[in-house]
């Protein structure tokens, strides 16, 4: 039987530590980025790299709080119209009147409510799976967004508020400098605290860890929390991109950010997965993405190829599972 | 593990194999960027952008998002600007939204021009425009006028929202309802198909019930007329609900040889696309800065002039052209 453990002081093991995932996506990493090197010579050229992360770090702060969710063996399907629902009402408010500043706060606020509203679904109503809860809170959301600006953009946002998708400190982008700090905070809670251990619980044993008197629906509620609250921070800095917003933006970004998640070893069944593995995976998937585009392969061929390229993901520890099972016997 | 490395590896030298002869010539390179991918009228637009960059000596790059959004647009632009071509056309989604990535390009000293939906005048150099857009919207309306007999209930069923060249043309048919011989038509809906099949054909199947009276459909999008006319085949309306619109040749020539859309307007995409390969080659070699007044020569177009619109600069290709039974089955083979 496959026996999960939860180990919280590991003895060092250099085959095990050389073998993991991670170490495979490092491996993918540098053979995309040399391959890149060899298909375009603008790849590398002058700040071309680093504003590239300016196009896709936004949906990346999704994929910080999706790497708890799936650990806990759960799935979030509504945070791309979560980032629809925020950016609309901070356009509209700021349209309204309110200055820019407050109508930032609002568009985290919405993101959390929603957010919050998904987990409070989620374990009252236990009958229902994540993914129906969020399916329904997908079309709720994004369906509001369009009530209240049905087919019209908002924005003329004020001159300042660019810099947030398009500034740099010292020539590095300001959204890396922000993912930077959060990638952190999300990876130490997950990997050095009390807290994150108990999402790992969880994820391997719900059951158990009620009895073990884990919070479970706190912790759940908490999570989707962070959920809608980073939805929220990419709906901020997808407006500041793009200067004006409109209920369909940020389409399809749950299966952009649940892609990424999975690639970095984020097992959908719960309980495994490593934060450094996700943030690998963001840069894998925006730097492949970013190459292939600068030799011009057409959309769907990109398509294809990100999409080879997940069951790649998906198929190699299984592989190695069942190579390891084979050995046993 | 070895056999997954030496997969990779293989794969890594197969491709610089490939990639590596594109490279060498210093050609001018022009990029054109449209909509979205698996639009008809876009492709023969790319096309005429082609032939017409070919002509000069020139390498054309075309490109265009899956799906029809601007922030798929914003990410081909920053990959354009890192490869330094040297003009970017662009059909926008968006007539703002580009704004920021466009004046960057400009800044590096990229041509920025915008061709069939406008991006706004700060964000691009000129604009080449496929017709006069008041005749456009204007002819609409007399000729839908025309096939309902002067009363009853029409619908327009446009492209995505935010697209500038649709928005321009309702704003005039608008204004042309507001005549006196138009009282007894009223305009019931605008509803968006956003360019994709499916979408079109559920709308028109939407405001079919939803307006059980409707006389009239405007479908000024390719894809969409392309849509509605289907779905007024398939359910058996010929001649109780009327559409025209614009539409390619190839593609209507069907209903309009069945009856269920007597005429309908459209230009000659590949020429839109020609005459924006030789704007754009003009902005290059500096024959041209995109202000009014300014003229070069377009190829097989001849001499054309750049005229001032609203605050921005354009250049017009020509009238609409009347498509109906009598010369349908001749253009369907061109485009």
């Amino acid at each position: 039987m496959d026996q999960k453990t939860i180990i919280s002081h590991k003895e060092f093991n250099f085959k095990g530590f050389f073998f993991q995932w991670e170490w495979m996506l490092v491996l993918i990493f540098i053979v995309v980025n040399i391959i890149n090197m060899m298909l375009s010579p603008y790849y590398l050229s002058g700040s071309g790299l680093l504003d590239a992360t300016n196009t896709f770090l936004d949906k990346a702060f999704i994929v910080l709080p999706m790497a708890y969710i799936l650990i806990l063996g759960d799935i979030d399907i509504s945070v791309g119209s979560t980032v629809a629902l925020s950016a609309v009402v901070m356009a509209v408010a700021y349209n309204m009147g309110v200055p820019m500043g407050l109508a930032m706060v609002i568009c985290l606020a919405v993101g959390t409510l929603c957010g919050f509203l998904n987990g409070l679904m989620i374990v009252k109503f236990k009958e229902l799976s994540a993914v129906i809860v969020t399916l329904a809170t997908m079309i709720i959301y994004r369906g509001i967004a369009y009530i209240i600006l049905e087919d019209r953009a908002a924005g003329q946002f004020p001159g300042w508020y660019t810099y947030l998708g398009w500034g740099d400190i010292k020539g590095i982008p300001f959204i890396l400098v922000v993912f930077a700090v959060c990638a952190l905070i999300f990876g130490l809670l997950l990997h050095k605290t009390t807290f994150g251990r108990r999402v790992f619980a969880m994820g391997n044993n719900i059951t158990a860890s009620r009895f073990s008197g884990i919070q479970v629906d706190r912790i759940k509620v908490i999570i989707f929390t962070l959920a809608g609250l980073m939805s929220g921070v990419t709906a901020l800095f997808l407006t500041s991109r793009m200067g004006s917003t409109r209920p369909n933006v940020a389409l399809g970004y749950e299966l952009d950010v649940i892609a990424m998640a999975v690639l970095g070893g984020i097992s959908t069944a719960g309980g495994k997965g490593r934060m450094i593995g996700a943030i690998i995976a963001v840069f894998l998937i925006g730097f492949l993405r970013y190459g292939l585009g600068l030799v011009n392969v057409p959309a769907q061929v990109l398509l294809v190829i990100v999409g080879l390229l997940l069951i790649f993901a998906v198929m190699i520890p299984n592989l190695k599972l069942n190579i390891g099972k084979a050995k046993k016997v | 593990m070895k056999k997954v490395f030496s997969i990779i590896v293989t794969l890594a030298l197969v491709s610089v194999l490939l990639g590596g002869s594109i490279y060498g010539a210093a050609q001018k390179r022009y990029a054109i960027i449209f909509k979205n991918t698996g639009n008809p009228y876009g492709e023969k637009i790319m096309e005429g952008f082609k032939n017409s960059i070919t002509e000069q000596g020139g390498q054309a790059i075309l490109n265009a998002p899956d799906q029809p959004t601007v922030e798929a647009q914003i990410q081909m632009v920053e990959e354009l600007i890192a490869q330094r071509v040297d003009a970017i056309a662009i059909s926008g989604n968006d007539p703002d939204a580009l704004q920021p990535v466009l004046t960057k390009a400009m800044k590096q000293g990229i041509k920025i021009l915008s061709y069939d939906s406008a991006v706004n005048p700060q964000s691009r150099m000129v604009h080449v425009n496929q017709a006069d857009s008041e005749r456009i919207g204007r002819i609409e309306i007399q000729a839908i006028a025309q096939m309902i007999g002067g009363s009853g209930q029409i619908a327009v069923l446009s492209a995505t929202s935010q697209a500038t060249n649709q928005n321009t043309w309702i704003a005039y048919m608008k204004d042309e309802l507001k005549k006196p011989q138009y009282k007894n038509i009223q305009l019931v809906k605008v509803t968006y198909g956003d360019d994709l099949r499916d979408k079109s054909v559920s709308e028109t199947e939407a405001l079919l019930k939803t307006y059980p009276d409707l006389k009239g459909i405007i479908a000024p999008t390719t894809v969409a007329i392309a849509a509605a006319g289907k779905v007024l085949t398939d359910k058996g309306l010929k001649g109780k609900v009327h559409l025209t619109g614009l539409g390619l040749p190839s593609e209507m020539a069907d209903y309009i040889e069945s009856g269920v859309c007597e005429w309908m307007y459209l230009w000659n995409p590949i020429d839109v696309g020609y005459l924006t390969g030789y704007t754009a080659n003009a902005l290059v070699n500096k024959k041209i800065t995109g202000k009014a007044g300014q003229s070069f020569k377009a190829g097989k177009l001849g001499v054309k002039k750049i005229v001032q619109v609203g605050k921005g600069t354009e250049i017009m290709l020509g009238d609409p052209f009347k498509f109906d039974k009598t010369n349908i089955a001749a253009w369907k083979k061109v485009y």
